[in-house]
Parts: C-alpha cells; structure tokens; sequence
C-alpha cells in the first residue's frame, strides 16, 4: 500500500512538472500579455513605454529564460507576482481556495450520495417511477449547462421566490457567532451547488443504476439470495459494494471536470473562489495568476485521482495486483 | 416415513414476449432423508428451474409457481413467507452453483462469506463463526484453512472456490443440498475429487444431494435413483442402475449412447460420437398437449404428435412418459 502511494507520488510530481510547462507555453503562445493592458488601462501608451513595461516584468527575455526561472520559482512555492492586483499569486490563491473547495466538494458529494441512493432505488425497481424520474434527470443534467442551471434556479429561487440569496459567499451584516456564520455560508452555498452537482448527479445516478442492475443479475447475488440473507443485506452488503467501483472511477476522473465547472457556476453566483479569481486574471491577461490557477488546480485534480485509487484499493481487493 | 421433500404436480410458468410458458409441467417427485437424486437432462430441460423453484428463487416477476406443491417437512413452501423462506434457504436447504468462478462475491473474505451463513442462521457472533468458518475450509480440504480463511475468492483457483462454495452450503448442516452442475466448469481431475468431497459431507451430515447433471458418469457414481427431465416435462425417473441398464424412454436410451468410452488402447479406432439429432423445442411449443420429443424420436407416430403421453409406473418405481415404452428395449 505505501509502496504503491510512494509510486503514484512519483509520477503526479512528474505529471505536474508536464502541466507546468504545458501551461506556460500555451500562455507564451497566446497574443497579449500585462504591458498591453496596462497600456490600454492607462488610455494608450507610447512603445517606448510598453517596452519598459516588458523589461521591469521581464517580458523581453527569451521563452526558455523565462519557462526555466519560473519552474525554479514554482520549486520554490513561489507561484510569482500578480501585476493586476498586486500581490503574491500565493496569498491570493490560498485567500480563494477554500471557497472553491467548498463548492467543489459539497457538490461532488452531494451528487454521489443522492447519485448512489436514486441509482440503487431504481434498480431494485427498473420500470418503477423513481426509475423513470432518474431518467428524466439524466437527460435534463446531460443537456443543461451549469450556468444556465444557474440562472435559472436564481431567477426560480432568488428573485420570484426569495428564500436564497442571490449571489456571494457570506452577508455582511450577520451577526452572531461562529454557528450564525456557518448557516449563513450554507444558505449561500445552497444555490451554486445545487446548480454545479445537477450534471454530475445525472451522470452518477445513471451509472449507479446501470452498474447496480449488471450487479443485482450476478451469479454472487444470488449466492447470497441462496444463503438465506434478508433483502437488505443483499442489495446494500453484496450488490452495492460491487456497483460502487465504477461510480467511484467515474467521480474521480470528473473530479477536473468539477473544478472547471466550478468557473461557470461561480462566475454566476459571484461565488469568492478561485472560478471568479481565474475569470478576472483571464480578462486582466494576467499571467502569473493564471498559471497559478492552473497549476493549483492540477494539484487538485491529482490529488483527487489518488484518493479516488486509494478508496477503490479499500472496496476491491482485486484493484492493484496482490494484497 | 414420509419422504423429505415431495413436490406434486409442481407447474412454473416464466412470462415471455409471447405471454407465458410452462417452463416445468406436471413434475412430481420425491426425496428421502439421507438420499441422493439426480437431475438429467439437455440445457434449457427445467433442471435448474426446479432447483429455484424449490428455494423460491425463481427470477422475480418472469418466473412462478401457478400449479402443485413442494412439501419440505409437510411445509408447503410455495405458500410459504418470504420471511420462513429465508429461514430455510442456506439453513435447511442450500445451494451449489454452477460457476465457481463467478458465484463468491469477489470483494469479501470467503471467511467472510461462510461466517456471514452461520451468524444468520445460527446466532453465532463473529468469533465463533470465524472459528466454525475455519473448521469447514479444513472439512472441504482446503490446505492451511487458517491461512487462507482471509484470502479473497481471485486469489483461489476454480476448484478451491467450488469447495469454498461447499463449505457454504453445508455450514449449517442442511437437510437437503442442491448441486446444480456442480463441476460442469472444473477440470476433469478436479470433477472426481469434488464429486467425493460431496459424498463423504453428504453422509457424515445426513444430508440429502439433489445432483443437477448432465454427466452419465456422475449420475452413475453418486446417486440412488435419477430422473430424466425433457422439455419441462419429466420423461423418466427410477433406480440409476435399472435405468441406465434398461432405458425405457428413447430420449434416455439417446442420452446414454451419447456417453464417450474410453478405448482400451489409445491407437484403437474410435468409434465416431452418438448425438441426439435435432434440438430441444422452443417455449412456444412446451405445454402442448403432445410428446415433445416426437420431433426428435426415431419411434415417433401419430398418436405421440395427438396426445401427451403420462409417466406409466413400473416396477421399483421405474416410470417412463412414452407411448413406446415396450419398442424401447
């Protein structure tokens, strides 16, 4: 066990070496960069002082110059200078993650629990309306887009039937003590994730019930049946260990695709995160802060996959070779 | 004394595209304590539907009873509770599958999955299960049963998980144990030791063996008495011996050339493989008042394709459902 996580460190560091060179030139690549919305902040600039601009920020060097101080850099934990807001892209991202996290895992959770309990009930019963409305579900979350979710669950639940706020993390001007501010980030929170888990939630109760209907048809349920066990027992005991594997797989790998439908969702919500922090240094062409984005959600992402392999090893023992 | 198990005339229908199909029709039947009985008979005769259809395991809302009784102990478990039924399966009455490769549930512990049985049906907590688990890997000869009662069923071979499954099925000692093709997916060194590990558990716990087979040689080996199931229908039954020697129903007389011998010098020239020409009916057809072998059948007339022929007793309850009977032998 701590051999293969040893191993799987090993290849994220290289993983996250690739992603960072990966992400730089892609950046490098792309047209504009800080002088030139300096320049046009400032209402247009001269070239002489666009170049002072690229020389202050090091802008003028060669690409390779620049790729190779600025992985030294990253080695270091120092993720650069952001020129947009000036500050360390450090502070600002850690000021942001939590909130992202916040949003990305109650979403992914929320979409495996409830994904898990719909899957489960509708297999057990495949032509029953619980199955038919998984269905419905599936279709609606495979189609809709996240942002669209999200505004029409602010216009549903935020403007004609006022029970949620409409956008940001906390309200200001709550009082009370740590367990007032708890509920008022939830209640905040109720929104974006609801909005961000109904793709998700599609996916997972739809491969749930698949899964949970190969498994309920297989030679070990029925030992199970043989041996005189209540139905409980067989379906939550013997079946559902077995379905989960895929769904588990299926939520790690989606576990990116999460975080970048965290952008959306928290681009309409004016949710803190990471999301709006990306939008704006995207807009700003803010480089550093981007890459920074970029390179924190890698780690993310990757961190993600190892508990996802992790959890797996724990319900298959046949996962990974020898026990 | 009244037999063990006693099923009359037992009917199960399964639900079609087609609308229903007597998938068993008009199966009587009856074991004794301490007996063995084998089933014989194609894919697809009814064989393992009566095995389900004894523990009431039928494929819900496809398969059921709709006629006659199986009568365990003077219980009729066709009217029994869900609740009664578990208490039975995998207790008084349990079951072998076919597939040892697929029948354990792949991410326990075998000793798991034989503990799970005890502490159901005989109120034992974990560490005497576990312990009791261990004794049955020892009893079904599986080296080191300490060692390997935490082994996970992909770390056993075919064989050794039939045991394991063995070891299940007689972990509370039941009255009556179901073997469905118990080594159909062994192989054949493997077939022999399985069919002896049943026989020795068999009579050291007084259990009764219904033996689902299509191996002649097996039938021959392990049982008392066999009964011969064609199409849902049971066309002979009686003592092994009397009805192999003297088949008196000419799909039985079929299914018995049908059987390889083995040749005295390897350089011998074979002789070519028996086979029952045609197939078995579709669904559609079981059920009809007619035989269904007639299709099939060297002896078939008129009469076998105008009326269904019953199950004519003979001496030691040798029966055979055919017109023909006397032209057979």
């Amino acid at each position: 066990m701590i051999r293969a996580i040893s191993i799987r460190a090993l290849y994220a560091i290289v993983l996250l070496i690739a992603v960072l060179v990966l992400n730089f030139s892609m950046l490098h690549l792309a047209p504009g960069d800080v002088a030139d919305t300096i320049a046009q902040a400032s209402g247009g600039a001269d070239p002489e002082v666009m170049d002072q601009i690229r020389r202050d920020y090091g802008l003028d060097q060669p690409f390779l110059t620049q790729l190779g101080s600025y992985i030294v850099k990253v080695a270091k934990f120092d993720l650069g200078y952001s020129f947009f807001y000036n500050r360390p892209v450090t502070d600002l991202i850690l000021e942001r993650l939590p909130a992202t996290l916040l949003l990305v895992i109650s979403a992914q959770l929320l979409a495996l629990i409830v994904g898990v309990v719909l899957g489960v009930i509708s297999a057990r019963n495949p032509n029953g309306l619980t199955s038919h409305f998984v269905t419905g579900l599936a279709l609606f979350g495979y189609s809709a887009p996240v942002f669209w979710t999200g505004i029409l669950l602010l216009i549903a639940f935020s403007l004609n039937l006022p029970i949620f706020p409409s956008s940001g993390m906390r309200d200001v001007t709550i009082e009370g003590g740590f367990f007032a501010h708890t509920v008022d980030v939830l209640h905040h929170l109720v929104l974006p994730v609801i909005a961000l888990c109904s793709v998700y939630l599609a996916l997972y109760s739809r491969l749930c019930r698949s899964s949970m209907l190969e498994v309920l048809g297989s030679d070990y349920v029925r030992t199970a049946k043989a041996k005189g066990l209540s139905e409980g027992q067989v379906v939550y005991k013997h079946a559902l260990k077995n379905a989960l594997s895929p769904v588990i797989t299926l939520a790690g790998l989606q576990f990116s695709a999460v975080i970048s439908g965290a952008v959306l969702v928290e681009a309409v919500f004016s949710w803190p995160g990471l999301g709006t922090l990306a939008f704006q240094s995207i807009i700003a062409r803010d480089t550093p802060t981007i890459l920074g984005i970029l390179f924190f959600s890698a780690i993310v992402v990757v961190i993600g996959n190892l508990i996802t392999d992790l959890v797996l090893r724990m319900i298959d023992p046949r996962v990974g070779g020898k026990a | 004394m009244s037999p063990l198990l006693e099923i009359e005339n037992l009917r199960v229908e399964l639900t079609t595209r087609d609308g229903s199909a007597p998938v068993i029709d008009d199966l009587s039947f009856s074991l004794n304590a301490g007996e063995t009985v084998s089933f014989v008979g194609e894919s697809g005769c009814g064989k393992s539907m009566t095995a389900l259809a004894i523990l009431g395991l039928l494929p819900a809302g496809i398969g059921r009873v709709t006629r006659g009784s199986i009568k365990f102990n003077g219980e009729d478990l066709t009217k029994a509770s869900d609740a009664r039924m578990r208490e039975i399966r995998g207790n008084e009455i349990s079951m072998i599958f076919q597939e040892p490769m697929t029948s354990l549930n792949p991410v326990f512990t075998i000793g798991e999955q034989i503990a799970e049985v005890l502490r159901e049906h005989r109120d034992m907590n974990a560490a005497q299960a576990r312990s009791r688990a261990i004794e049955l890997l020892d009893a079904v000869r599986i080296p080191n049963a300490k060692g390997r009662v935490d082994d996970y069923p992909h770390q056993m071979s075919g064989g050794q998980r039939q045991r394991v499954m063995i070891a299940i099925a007689l972990a509370c000692e039941p009255k009556i144990l179901i073997a469905d093709e118990p080594t159909t997916a062994l192989d054949v060194t493997v077939q022999a030791q399985i069919f002896e590990l049943m026989r020795d558990l068999g009579r050291e716990f007084e259990t009764s063996i219904i033996l689902i087979t299509h191996d002649m040689g097996a039938v021959a080996e392990m049982a008392e008495r066999m009964l011969v199931m064609y199409a849902g229908r049971k066309v002979e039954a009686g003592p092994v011996d009397q009805v192999i020697d003297h088949p008196k129903h000419p799909y039985t007389k079929g299914l018995i050339s049908c059987v390889p011998h083995l040749l005295a010098e390897l350089t011998d020239e074979r002789p070519p493989l028996a086979e029952i020409g045609g197939i078995v009916p579709g669904l559609a057809e079981f059920g009809r008042n007619q035989c269904l072998y007639a299709a099939r059948c060297p002896l078939a007339d008129d009469k076998c394709l105008q009326e269904r022929p019953l199950p004519l007793a003979g001496k030691n309850g040798h029966e055979a459902a055919c017109w023909h009977v006397e032209k057979v032998s």
